[in-house]
């Protein structure tokens, strides 16, 4: 291996990724002094928090009656009870506030008539533990994540936070079970740079990519998931992988669901609104899960649209021009481009789509990323930190809410913050990690970047994708699951296969969507092992051989490690079904219909 | 007489790059000529040729970009992300306009596509532009809230829905460059004159009944360079691919210049 010539950095905090969380995160920890530095493989403003639409969700109770105890059950009840309720707790407790906030850094939210910020419903949330519709979700009319992202990179420019843009993160540099840094190329120069810290914040965002049609951004790779396997840590709750109704069908870019929050209608091809028959009470606005597999269930039956009879129409003509206009316009715009629709005379052709992990890093309430050591599940990675999507805290359980990721990026972004500045003193070195540390994250990186193999990172990325697409689907089944498994464990096998064409360090994508591959494959395998181990159905995990869910063996999360041979060992921890404090009752698990 | 000095690696030769046909069963065929440029070479840009297989092949000029780098050509450099038009990665010159590749439909018309980097920008590798001093100017508008008085405690500022009508569209600007690098204004200038993005990203903080130092704002672009030279070319409207209008809000700004004098 040719010797790599190493830049140092030392901070006291380093954040991957400079999306909503790790935005939030940055700006925290410069206002808080500690010298931090923010790498991101894209722009800050290009993350893809930039695409989220509907909005935040927040019991700010300006449209009428709120209270986030309700905000906490309608959590509990999208997350099917994989949720931990102190988590949760937490969480919705802190939204008002955290929406509060990202107002005052100047965020243009829509506004109410007497100037407030206006809310819209959303699915499955409610008021009074599911009796009325509550109106919860604070917007920007249909781009709220991009001006949330804004915002955030505008107060980070205020602070001053010191920014590695494009700069990909290659592998965490662990030493003694300590996370001590992070090991990243300047993609600009090719130049290799090791950044020490006392901590290390993950903000990587999800891995949609692993599948072939999704709404996920080409960046979407789960980087942060994929260091932290390579560490020989594990991730968790990886089977739960959301599926939005609403992709538009063909191009899979994301509808927002505050479409059926403004009145919109999905209708099959008899026109009939097939969501009365599966939620009598929330109809389109029940949760995510259950609206994908009633759509699923249409499209089986032969009752979709189009010549294949394999979508959806999602109708919002009766709004009227004006609601869209002011509320949805980014839809309309979005719809036309990729659907040739004109949304004030069509409706729009939706099918289920990959949207959005609920899996993730373990971590505690502050961030700090969990493992099992010594039969404790919650004992603490030191110096390692998980937020956002990469993160599994965990707040959404087996199916996420609407609009709840929004608030858990700033939330936990903002707790991380809070955590780095409490517990570290700015200023203190620790010293060189030995070689040892670094040297075989190089010689992964180089085998990688002189592949020469037969096989190019994109027929090897498309096989995965259209596995996982077959074989982890809406509706899952073992056998199917187990196909996908050994299907997926031939994959993962050629990437040793793996040809590089572009030998420069330069700039160099085709080596980047290599090491992307890399990541996309470990969490894959967590993914589809994880789904054929988890025997019975709860949230976005349908299992057609185990249709109910058993809270006696399964309310637990589940832990997967993945060796550097495929191989996928489990653990579990525990459900927190207890509350944080006492300002709540805890709600314990029941049947769930909407 | 005045020298228009072109950014480094802009210049290619008119010669043929490489050419990379279509499979021979392909009907429906488009060709795409793009601006190749390898930083490690040592040589000159160059244009190749690629001839795509439209039936095999997305909607969007992006489509074709990734189809190329997957199964033709995997060294073709270029950024890219969300695909939907809303993160401004793919920013590029498409048959001669500045718009984003991943909403630009493939034209059927006329014999070939040509793509080009952002115009007047140095070049990083293909079609890969150095936005380093884009986002520096943007930075300089201090593009965040500025207040005096103390924000309410508990609750929000309000505005009004037709306040926030006044920053909802400035607001939405993705720095995708597509303005600025369509200004011909800014080729000259660009080192002092802001630019249509910057000025519309100051804009949207100048009109925002929040904010409370409109007057620094305007201050610090009372300059001939940084705002004036905006000469009306109107550029930036055309090539905003988020249907913003930067030249009418350089134009209030301006307005508001001119009866701040009174």
């Amino acid at each position: 291996m040719k010797a790599y010539e190493l830049v140092e950095h030392e901070f006291d905090v380093i954040v991957v990724g400079a999306g909503g969380a790790g935005l939030r995160a940055t700006m925290g920890l410069a206002e808080a002094g500690l010298s931090t530095a923010c790498i991101t493989k894209v722009f800050p403003t290009r993350s893809h928090t930039v695409a989220a639409q509907g909005g935040i969700s927040a019991a700010l109770g300006n449209m009428g009656e709120d209270d986030w105890r309700f905000h906490f059950y309608d959590t509990i009840k999208g997350s099917d009870w994989l949720g931990d309720q102190d988590a949760i707790e937490f969480m919705c407790k802190a939204a008002p506030a955290a929406v509060i906030e990202l107002e005052h850094f100047g965020l243009p939210f829509s506004r109410t008539e007497d100037g407030r910020i206006y809310q819209r419903p959303f699915g499955g949330m409610t008021t009074n533990y599911g009796k009325g519709i509550a109106q919860r979700t604070c917007a920007a009319a249909d781009r709220t994540g991009h001006a949330m992202l804004h915002t955030l990179y505008q107060q980070c420019l205020r602070h001053e936070a010191k920014f590695f843009i494009e700069y990909f993160a290659i592998d965490l540099i662990m030493e003694r079970g300590e996370c001590r840094g992070v090991l990243a190329l300047d993609m600009a120069t090719g130049t290799m740079h090791r950044f020490l810290a006392q901590t290390t914040i993950l903000a990587t965002g999800g891995y949609g990519r692993t599948y072939f049609s999704c709404t996920s951004a080409h960046t979407c790779t789960g980087d942060g998931g994929g260091m932290t396997l390579r560490a020989a840590l594990p991730l968790q709750d990886m089977e739960f992988v959301q599926f939005h109704p609403t992709g538009i069908y063909g191009a899979g870019c994301l509808i927002t669901e505050g479409v059926r929050g403004e009145g919109g209608i999905l209708r099959n091809s008899a026109g009939e609104r097939f969501m009365e028959r599966y939620a009598p009470n929330a109809k389109d606005l029940a949760s995510r899960d259950v609206v994908s597999r009633a759509m699923t269930i249409e499209i089986r039956e032969g009752r979709g649209v189009g010549p294949a009879h394999d979508h959806l129409f999602l109708h919002l003509e009766h709004l009227g021009a004006e609601v869209i206009h002011k509320r949805l316009p980014g839809i309309a715009e979005t719809a036309m481009i990729f659907a040739g629709v004109d949304v004030t005379r069509a409706p729009i052709p939706v099918c289920p789509t990959v949207h959005y992990n609920m899996g993730g890093i373990p971590c505690n309430i502050h961030g700090e990323v969990l493992t099992v050591r010594n039969g404790d599940p919650e004992s603490v990675v030191p110096g390692l930190m998980a937020i956002g999507e990469a993160a599994c805290v965990s707040v959404h359980g087996a199916n996420r809410l609407g609009s709840n990721s929004l608030l858990d990026l700033v939330v936990f972004g903002r707790a991380a913050a809070e955590r780095c500045a409490a517990v570290l003193k700015p200023g203190v070195t620790r010293g060189m990690p030995a070689a040892q540390a670094t040297d075989p994250l190089l010689a992964r990186f180089d085998r990688v970047r002189h592949a020469s193999g037969s096989r190019p990172t994109a027929a090897i990325r498309d096989e995965m994708q259209r596995g996982m697409q077959l074989d982890a689907a809406v509706f899952r089944s073992g056998t199917s699951l187990a196909d996908g498994c050994k299907r997926l464990a031939q994959t993962f096998e050629s990437f040793s296969e793996l040809r590089i064409s572009d030998r420069s360090l330069i700039f160099n994508t085709d080596l980047i969507e290599a090491l992307e591959l890399d990541n996309l494959l470990r969490q894959a395998l967590a993914t589809i092992h994880s789904a054929a181990n988890r025997t019975e159905s709860r949230g976005a995990h349908a299992r057609e051989d185990f249709p109910k869910r058993d809270d006696a063996i399964w309310l637990k999360h589940s832990l997967a490690w993945v060796t550097d041979d495929g191989e996928v060992r489990f653990d579990y921890r525990p459900v927190h079904l207890n509350t944080l404090t006492g300002d709540v009752d805890a709600i314990p698990p029941r049947a769930r219909t909407y | 007489m005045v020298q228009f000095v072109l950014p480094a690696k802009s210049r290619y030769k008119d010669q043929p790059g490489r050419h990379f046909p279509a499979p021979p069963a392909a009907i429906r065929v488009r060709r795409f000529r793009i601006y190749r440029f390898d930083p490690d070479s040592g040589r000159p840009p160059c244009i190749d040729t690629f001839d795509v297989d439209l039936d095999n092949c997305g909607p969007m000029v992006l489509d074709a970009l990734i189809k190329i780098k997957n199964e033709v050509d995997s060294t073709l450099t270029f950024r890219r992300s969300c695909r939907e038009g809303i993160c401004g990665s793919c920013a590029m010159n498409i048959d001669g306009l500045n718009t984003l590749a991943c909403t630009c439909p493939i034209q059927s018309q006329g014999a070939e596509s040509r793509i080009f980097p952002l115009p007047h920008l140095p070049v990083i590798k293909d079609l890969v532009p150095d936005l380093t001093h884009f986002y520096e100017q943007y930075a300089s508008v201090k593009p965040w809230l500025q207040t005096r008085e103390p924000a309410p405690a508990g609750r929000e500022r309000t505005q009004s829905p037709r306040d926030q009508e006044l920053v909802d569209r400035p607001s939405a600007c993705i720095l995708c460059a597509c303005c600025s690098t369509s200004c011909p204004s800014y080729w000259w200038s660009s080192e002092r004159y802001l630019g249509p993005a910057a000025l519309l990203a100051a804009y949207r903080w100048i009109v925002d009944t929040r904010d409370e130092t409109q007057g620094e704002r305007l201050d610090q672009l009372q300059d001939s360079f940084r705002l004036y030279r905006c000469h009306t070319i109107m550029h930036c409207v055309e090539a905003c691919p988020k249907d913003l209008n930067p030249a009418r809000a350089i134009a209030d700004i301006k307005r508001r210049m001119a009866s701040r004098d009174d």
